[in-house]
């Protein structure tokens, strides 16, 4: 099995295994937000959504384990790649100008990258490990949007966010192979289109929820 | 386009030898034709400084027009300068204006050590190469020219990744200094025809080996290298060896 090993820890197979995590992050990222959206059918149709969802048990343990293991390959992979780039060059240059090729989110992956870290922590202790006895997810997500200093937050995680995956998806097609002359376009526009239903998908919600409180 | 004479500050690099730290030193030149390539410009100014006595600025250079890769350096931020797909060498001086202050550095990685001043050490690639750029063709009578027939828009793709001149400007203007467009390149112009698909999964499992110990930093898909790169070598180049690495990983016996 060195072989796998060998591949695996290769620097396109580092690239392999961040493109993945990544990709099925993008898919979770989908189907959070397709869940979320039922904050605007209002309590009922908010906590029915959860109830659902915890209604599956074991299932969506395995699901957040799956999570838990891809969140831990991108992080740990994703910072040994940050560093060894770092190493790569050593001296750095006195000049430094891009010629046009990167953007705003290639050129910061590492630190919103570190950001949305931070922030899947703190929405985690927020929604997911509090105490729910007594009291509804509906309710804990209305009363956390009442302030806006989370309404602010929530929405600056989320251009984060935009700003991540605006880079990261076409990149992880780029890195699986799955990219040619003619399909270079339509991966670049997906990419920048996935980025917006992010930011506006998600982004809106705490908003909406602040002014109808 | 100016045809009035340049006077110019330039601040290069200037470093004794690999051991050296290096430093910038400024040096004021006057009366450059903007008929002058870059190089000659050099020449000008290496011309004044021997007359003064002191070491001239040593660089790169072989061919001058554009086609050996042995000339880069970084100008102002860019390797070979602002202008595109345009080697140093064929960069003129009509496009600066007189002046114009002009940074000069060597291309920085750590696989690509200083020689001297601007001087590069690029022999890395040259291992890559040796590990598995190549087609082995056994000895015996000329083969018939047409005898493997070549789809003609495979045959124009081959001939774009083999335009690559393997000057390091890629490596040189990549923010990881990775030298994915390189290799991209140099496996792409065989992995796209029949002569090279029977080395194919050996190839690019001993190109990507070498080049990870070489000390290149990871592609992060910036992509910075195509933007710079003097032949404009396409990053799908670097999407057909992510493809042609998985398929020998985990699709070929070669280990
Ligand atoms: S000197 Fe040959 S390419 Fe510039």
């Amino acid at each position: 099995m060195n072989w796998l090993a060998d591949t695996l820890t290769s620097s396109i197979g580092k690239k392999w295994l961040m493109a993945l995590t990544g990709l099925s992050f993008c898919v979770f990222l989908f189907t959070h937000l397709a869940g979320n959206l039922t904050l605007y059918g209002g309590r009922a149709a908010f906590n029915a959504y959860a109830e659902q969802l915890h209604s599956l048990g074991a299932l969506l343990l395995v699901a957040e384990l799956g999570l838990l293991l891809f969140a831990l390959i991108h992080v740990v992979t994703g910072l040994t790649l940050f560093l060894q780039n770092l190493k790569a060059r050593p001296v750095r240059y006195q000049v430094n100008k891009s010629g046009g090729g990167r953007t705003i989110g290639s050129a910061t992956m590492p630190y919103t990258g570190l950001l949305l870290l931070l922030f899947v922590v703190f929405h985690l202790i927020n929604f997911s490990f509090v105490d729910k006895t007594g009291t509804t997810i509906y309710d804990i997500v209305t009363q956390a949007f009442a302030d806006p200093l989370y309404v602010l937050l929530y929405v600056a995680a989320m251009i984060v966010a935009a700003i991540h995956v605006s880079h990261g998806l076409w990149s992880a097609f780029q890195t699986i192979g799955a990219n040619h002359l003619k399909y270079m376009p339509a991966i670049r526009i997906l990419s920048i289109l996935f980025a917006l239903v992010v930011a506006c998908g998600f982004g809106f919600l705490p908003i909406y929820l602040l002014i109808s409180a | 386009m100016s045809t009035q004479h340049l006077n110019l500050t330039l601040k290069v690099w200037r470093q004794k030898g690999p051991a050296d730290k290096g430093r910038f030193d400024t040096l004021q030149v006057r009366d450059i034709s903007p008929d002058m390539s870059f190089l000659e410009m050099l020449d000008v100014v290496n011309e004044q400084l021997t007359l003064e006595g002191k070491a001239p600025i040593a660089f790169d250079h072989d061919c001058r027009e554009g086609i050996c890769g042995m000339c880069g350096a970084v100008v102002n931020g860019r390797p070979h300068g602002a202008l595109k797909g345009t080697t140093l060498c064929q960069l003129h001086m009509r496009h600066f204006e007189n002046g114009d202050v002009i940074a000069i550095e060597p291309f920085r990685a750590m696989a690509f050590k200083v020689i001297k001043d601007l001087a590069v050490d690029r022999s890395a690639f040259d291992q890559i190469i040796q590990a598995g750029g190549y087609i082995s063709v056994n000895a015996g009578g000329a083969a018939d020219a047409n005898a493997i027939p070549v789809p003609q828009d495979r045959a124009e793709l081959a001939m774009d990744a083999a335009q690559c001149i393997g000057c390091g400007a890629c490596v040189a203007a990549c923010p990881n200094a990775s030298a994915m467009l390189f290799v991209s390149a140099k496996l792409s112009q065989m992995a796209l025809l029949p002569q090279g698909r029977p080395e194919a999964a050996r190839r690019a499992i001993a190109m990507v080996r070498a080049m990870d110990r070489m000390g290149f930093g990871n592609c992060s898909n910036e992509t910075e290298c195509e933007a710079e790169c003097p032949k404009e070598i396409n990053i799908t180049n670097i999407a057909r060896l992510n493809r042609e690495y998985f398929k020998a990983g985990f699709g070929s016996a070669v280990k």
